[in-house]
């Protein structure tokens, strides 16, 4: 008598909805990632980095996009990583129609891309964008604020690695303070980047009240895919911004992708929210809250925080305050269990 | 658009970077691996908890029930009297609480008497006959086990009844007759001969007139032990074994009086201080000379008894008997953990003495049968294959050394089986190498739930207090799916498809619902992201030999 | 319709005409009219399934193009000088990729010093960077080109710039025949674009193209323009017989029977050249001149065929080459490979000189004469020049040159800094 009734009054599942997928869920319920069915915007043969967490970060949202606009999606990309190793002639991974102009002209160019697919009466195919964090918050700022100024009927897509990886780890103002960087060495007086510099791109998008702005981390693929669904069920200008941990940028392992982009999740630094029109509509709260050091420790930009009987305490504690600040501003712990 | 007209180079085609392998840049590859589970190893009856669980997850209890009779023919006893070394283990417990293992595998016992579910038996017939001394839950186990494997079995019982102890010592509001009829008979219904209220004496004639291929002895433990106690006019000495064995053959209730002292604190002091009381004693007390942390009874049964109004005296030892009057010595605990007397006395009314001071085996009857040693207290001894000094003759349950629980007994049965099936093809029983064992440090916790543990109901105290009827309620259907799904499924893929979702090269390939999933090395580069995200620690990363 | 009205508005008319889908505008003198009157026309309901865009940056507007001509929409956009400039990026990548946009180009000088006003120095900045460069000659050659270049530009999947002298053509208020909407039809068919962004044939365009493949990559650009060669004077050709009049083609020979001196020059200058040419001629002289219209492709052939007779070449130009001199007359020089023939510099009506007639006699007469300099500035106020290198020479430290050339030009403009507040020698 197996029950049916049961089966589905019992919602609960060791894994619920924390892993990709759960035999014991409907197809329904599960990521789609977990479908045999995923598009694979990205296919195997890519020549990202052993572990890069842009390379499944990119497949995670466009494979969640391809989903909701029921395979009409047009993709434009930034120059940076992502686009050389996914394009370097004769193969390309892609398998959804793609277009790489320059480096800081994304958004503009998706918003002609939408332009013309409107004037040619393809009003079904939905477009996204997509660059890294420098092209994004640096070189191709002004054609995105221009892009969101306009709502264009766009999907700016952020994949955060905090520097420009691609021409070999220099500081982008995503980068954070104390990282070490090509051009911000662990040298001197105030090793890596310094403090009080970078800009909060999320914020920023929400100040053009575009429809939708949602932070979202390869950690946690059931909510990165939840937003990418919702921001395609909106028309207008949305903007998601990812972070994506670059195992060789970071000086980390690279089994250590997920984990590494979890912890930053998990001690504040990097929140997880959702805005409409200009104001948060919801948090991601933290699970398990860490310190973080254990975030920095497993990364050797931040190696000379923690050098052997000199650890560099004061700066750890300022970057402490930071994730602090985050968990207040976004109230990212539950009042009774954060003390 | 013809394939001439687009530009050259600029313009791809879909997809072809799969002429790419970056398999070639891997250092090391992931391999799927099947950990062995803590609960499993820790399962005195080897069974595959881990398997049950996971069938029972997804809903299908006869599958769970067919995987778990397996190892154990008993699901339905077993989720009821086990001590569950397993949960103990349980990973989960250093999450929040581990599984109640037990409580879904009475659920599943349940379940298959409620839906007359049968082991399916499909080996050919060997042609050998097993003899098997003892109904009790070893014998019972072998018998059921060497039926599985094609062999022809006859057990004799020198008691009335099937069951051994689970039936005259385990009393009936932990463990229903109902239920342990069905479980015997589902076993006996397997072809086995069964003969009651036949003591065997004889082991030679066994092999030699009868011309049985083996024999396999479990015949208990049943002679209670006793202790001289200086005693002037004393009230009623009886013995836990007898007194819980006259309540099961219920002929006449034994006179108790309205007071009654148990002597001893393991479960059978337990269980009949908690039947004195049913019986309608006024007060039953335990005595034990040492205190609570040191008693083997199991913690939950002192504190049900005590619930139930057992009064257990910790710390003490019976000194002198008048009349009603029992003179008891206070003890303390020495530095080894042994009980010390203090010099100390305190006086204790009671009407009569149960004494739960354990049990010898009697082997008696194999003091003549060449080669078997046996020790003062009866114990026989058994090699690695559970075989006596007697080529042909095996020995399992209470009677060999070993912890003495039902399960072990089970457990035995099963071990015995396979080595008497190999003994008799005139092989030696291999035992699978043990899998690397499941640690909690395998495993990914972060993609678990936080899930609290499903409780049991009990019995209304008045009701346990003045009847037999089972005091632990089953866990009801809902509440057994949840429990089954808190598995962690330590060490064991559960297709969960992280690793087919979180790798950043697609080099995960699903095969398909129950097919579990495999690596396409031709693009792993080898990053090991699906072993740390894996939350079962079923992916090992191995180093490629270069 | 025969329409007298500013260039601008001619070129916002003859673009409407060609049923743009996406127009992306920026505003850069003096380009602007032009958008601005594609814009009203997109707003008053005039031009139909077009999207008029504005955007934050030329650098967003040409993006824009891009990719709306990637998805097959027929773009336009429309800039000028430090605009052009500023989507140099993109003007590259649009070639590149092969997207037949077409842009006008309002030409103007490029600062600093800042200057507004007209030459080429914008369009010859980007001359290289295989898009199509046509220049007008009239303001209804100006219109006229816009409906060839999307025709060229689509044929040959290869954006098209239309230069247009800033404020010389593009404020200019002229009689302009603007063609009907049949007629256009008639000419210029939809846009069926060789690739596009398309979900049923999801290709990839914009690849990374290493050493192996960059070259082969750069040849086809190359033939690309070399084609045009045979394109151009084909679909000049087909306008003249659709519309009734001569636009376009690769060049305009005049008067160049028998010339011994063959004046070369791009664009609206060109008019006050055949006035100059007509009255030196007519005094003896034996002077032609040819209109270049299509700078890039360079027509290397005609020109060999046309200075076939000619003693001398004189190429008259709006753009500096600094340190070299002009670029046109280092083009004209590789179509008389294997001649003996001096071609001759002329540097004028930089950032809006006015190019006299006066002054360009003299120095066709110089010329005649073979006693023009390889390279000459017209109208070069050689007493500024001198009193300026004097400075210089003395003083290392002598200020911004513009600021001091102005002053020595206007003293009333700028306000002297006291001598004393200049650094000793
Ligand atoms: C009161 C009490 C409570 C207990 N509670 C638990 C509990 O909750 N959980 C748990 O795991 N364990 C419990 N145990 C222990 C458990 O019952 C035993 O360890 C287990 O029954 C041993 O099984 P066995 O087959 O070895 O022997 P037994 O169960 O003792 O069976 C031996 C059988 O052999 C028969 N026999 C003896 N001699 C002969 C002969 N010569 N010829 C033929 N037949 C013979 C006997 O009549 C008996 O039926 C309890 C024990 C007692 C006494
Ligand atoms: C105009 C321009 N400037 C600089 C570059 C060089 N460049 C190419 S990719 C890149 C870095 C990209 O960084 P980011 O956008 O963060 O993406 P990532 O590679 O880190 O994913 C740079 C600086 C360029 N291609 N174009
Ligand atoms: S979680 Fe499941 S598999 Fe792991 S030890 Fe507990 S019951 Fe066994
Ligand atoms: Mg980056």
């Amino acid at each position: 008598m197996t029950d049916d009734t049961a089966l589905q009054r019992v919602k609960f599942y060791q894994t619920g909805t924390r892993t990709v997928g759960n035999r014991l869920l409907t197809e329904d319920d599960r990521t789609v990632q977990a479908s045999m069915g995923r598009s694979n915007a990205i296919t195997s043969g890519h020549r990202a980095c052993q572990g890069c967490g842009e390379a499944l970060g990119a497949r995670y949202a466009l494979d969640a996009a391809m989903r909701a606009a029921d395979g009409r999606l047009v993709a434009v990309n930034a120059t940076g990583c992502l686009e050389v190793f996914t394009t370097p002639f004769p193969e390309t991974s892609w398998q959804i129609p793609w277009l790489h102009s320059v480096f800081g002209n994304a958004p503009a160019v998706a918003t002609g891309v939408a332009a013309g697919l409107r004037m040619r009466g393809k009003t079904d195919v939905r477009v996204v964008a997509q660059g890294g964090d420098g092209g994004t918050t640096d070189i191709g700022f002004g054609c995105l604020s221009g892009m969101f100024e306009r709502n264009d009927d766009v999907l700016y897509i952020c994949y955060d690695n905090e520097a420009y990886m691609n021409t070999g780890v220099q500081r982008s103002s995503a980068t954070p303070p104390t990282a070490r960087t090509a051009t911000t060495p662990a040298l001197g007086d105030a090793p890596g980047n310094v403090f009080g510099t970078g800009k909060n791109m999320p914020r920023i998008a929400m100040a053009h009240n575009i429809p939708y702005v949602a932070t979202a981390s390869v950690s946690d693929l059931h909510d990165l895919e939840a937003k990418v669904t919702r921001a395609m069920g909106i028309c207008g200008a949305r903007y998601i911004h990812v972070f994506v941990p670059c195992p060789l940028g970071w000086g980390s392992a690279s089994e250590n992708t997920v984990l590494i982009a979890r912890l930053a999740v998990e001690c504040g630094l990097f929140p997880l929210f959702e805005a409409e029109h200009g104001d948060v509509v919801s948090v991601g709260k933290i699970r398990r809250r860490v310190p973080v050091d254990d975030y920095l420790r497993l990364q050797r930009r931040f190696a000379h925080l923690f050098r052997k009987g000199a650890e560099d305490r004061q700066r750890i504690e300022a970057i402490q305050r930071m994730a602090d600040a985050n968990i207040t501003r976004y109230g990212l712990v539950d009042a009774e269990d954060d003390q | 658009m013809t394939e001439k007209s687009r530009p050259f180079a600029i313009t791809l085609d879909p997809g072809t970077s799969l002429q790419n392998h970056t398999g070639s840049w891997r250092s090391s590859r992931p391999v799927y691996v099947d950990r062995l589970p803590p609960c499993n190893n820790a399962c005195p009856a080897g069974e595959n908890i881990q398997n049950w669980l996971y069938h029972a997850e997804g809903g299908d209890y006869a599958a769970a029930w067919q995987s778990l009779i397996r190892d154990n023919p008993m699901p339905a006893v077993m989720g009821r009297v086990c001590y569950h070394t397993c949960e103990t283990a349980c990973n989960r417990g250093q999450l929040d609480e581990a599984v109640s293992i037990h409580a879904v595998e009475r659920f599943l016992g349940d379940f298959a008497i409620k839906e007359g579910l049968t082991p399916v038996v499909d080996a050919p017939p060997s042609g050998k006959r097993v003899l098997v001394i003892g109904a009790g839950p070893s014998g019972l186990s072998a018998a059921y086990h060497l039926t599985r494997l094609g062999h022809a079995v006859t057990i004799r019982e020198a008691g009335p009844m099937a069951g051994g102890m689970m039936r005259f010592g385990i009393p009936k509001y932990r463990l229903p007759r109902d239920v342990l009829d069905v479980e015997i008979d589902r076993i006996i219904g397997m072809g086995i001969t069964l003969e009651l209220n036949t003591r065997v004496e004889d082991i030679d004639a066994a092999f030699d007139a009868e011309g049985f291929d083996a024999v396999f002895v479990a015949v208990g433990a049943h002679l209670a032990r006793r202790t001289e106690i200086p005693a002037h006019a004393a009230g009623r000495i009886l013995d836990a074994v007898s007194l819980l064995r006259d309540v099961e053959l219920g002929a006449t209730p034994p006179q108790l009086g309205r007071r009654v002292i148990v002597y001893g604190g393991g479960n059978t002091a337990m269980d009949v201080a908690r039947t004195a009381k049913r019986l309608g004693v006024d007060e039953a007390m335990i005595v034990y000379r040492r205190s609570r942390d040191e008693m083997p009874a199991q913690d939950f049964e002192a504190r049900e008894a005590e619930e139930e109004g057992v009064l257990i005296h910790w710390l003490r030892t019976i000194k002198q008997i008048d009349e009603s009057a029992f003179t008891v010595e206070k003890m303390r605990i020495d530095a080894e953990g042994r009980p010390q007397p203090t010099g100390e006395f305190e006086t204790l009314e009671a009407d009569t003495l149960v004494l739960a001071l354990g049990q010898d085996v009697d082997a008696a009857f194999l003091d003549a049968v060449p080669g078997v040693q046996i020790a003062g207290d009866g114990v026989v001894e058994v090699d690695s294959q559970m075989m006596t000094g007697r080529a042909g003759l095996f020995a399992g349950g209470d009677m060999v050394p070993s912890e003495r629980t039902v399960t072990v007994a089970i457990g035995h049965g099963k071990k015995a089986a396979r080595n008497v099936d190999a003994w008799l093809r005139g092989g030696q029983y291999e035992k699978a190498p043990k899998a690397e064992l499941a640690s909690f440090e395998n495993l990914n916790t972060w993609y678990y739930d936080d899930a609290p543990k499903r409780v049991q109901d009990q019995l209304s105290m008045v009701r346990r207090q003045s009847g037999f009827e089972e005091v632990e309620k089953g866990l009801t259907e809902d509440n057994a799916l949840f429990e089954a799904r808190r598995c962690l499924s330590c060490g064991n893929c559960f297709e969960c498809d992280n690793c087919y979702g979180i790798c950043p090269d697609n080099a995960v390939i699903k095969l398909g619902p129950g097919n579990r999933f495999s690596i396409d090395l031709d693009y792993c580069k080898g990053c090991g992201i699906c072993a740390t995200e894996c939350p079962c620690g079923a992916i090992k990363m191995v180093p490629e030999i270069a | 319709m025969m329409k007298q009205i500013e260039g601008s508005q001619g070129i916002a008319e003859a673009v409407a005409l060609c049923r743009p889908q996406v127009v992306c505008a920026y505003p850069i003198t003096p380009q602007t009219h032009i958008v601005e009157g594609v814009g009203a026309m997109v707003k008053a309901g005039a031009l139909q399934h077009c999207e008029f865009i504005n955007v934050e940056s030329e650098f967003a507007a040409l993006s824009v193009a891009i990719g709306a001509s990637a998805v097959g929409a027929r773009a336009y956009t429309a800039t000028a000088s430090q605009g052009l400039l500023f989507m140099a990026e993109a003007v590259y990548n649009a070639a590149g990729l092969g997207l037949p946009i077409v842009m006008t180009v309002g030409n103007r000088a490029i600062g600093a010093p800042i200057n507004i006003w007209n030459d080429h120095s914008d369009s010859m900045a980007l001359k290289d960077a295989g898009w199509i460069q046509l220049y007008a000659e009239t303001n209804q050659e100006a219109a006229d080109l816009h409906i060839q270049a999307f025709r060229l530009a689509e044929e040959l999947s290869c954006p098209v710039m239309v230069c247009v002298d800033g404020f010389i053509l593009t404020h200019a208020f002229e009689r302009i025949e603007i063609p009907t909407q049949p007629q256009v039809d008639a000419y210029l068919p939809p846009f069926a674009p060789v690739q596009q962004l398309d979900v049923d044939n999801p290709y990839s365009i914009g690849a990374m193209v290493g050493p192996e493949a960059f070259t082969e990559v750069r040849y086809l650009g190359h033939q690309k323009q070399i084609e045009a060669l045979d394109v151009i004077p084909r679909i000049a050709a087909e306008f003249e017989a659709a519309f009734g009049r001569a636009s376009g083609g690769l060049v305009r020979p005049y008067r160049v029977e028998g010339a011994e001196t063959v004046v070369v020059a791009l664009g609206s200058v060109n008019g006050t050249i055949k006035d100059v040419i007509d009255a030196v001629r007519d005094a003896g002289a034996a002077i032609g001149s040819i209109t270049i219209s299509s700078f890039r492709p360079f027509p290397l052939a005609e020109l060999h065929g046309l200075l076939a007779g000619a003693a001398r070449v004189v190429c008259v130009e709006k753009s500096l080459a600094p340190g070299l001199g002009g670029v046109l007359a280092s083009n004209v020089r590789m179509a008389l490979r294997g001649m003996a023939v001096p071609v001759y510099t002329v540097i004028a009506g930089l950032g809006g000189r006015p190019i006299t007639r006066a002054s360009l006699a003299d120095v066709f007469h110089l010329a005649a004469d073979d006693k023009l300099d390889d390279v000459t500035f017209l109208d070069l106020n050689h007493a500024v020049i001198a009193q300026q290198l004097a400075l210089a020479d003395r003083d290392r430290h002598s200020g911004p040159i513009a600021e001091n050339l102005l002053k020595a030009l206007n003293p009333g403009l700028v306000r002297a800094k006291p001598q004393d507040e200049r650094p000793k020698p």
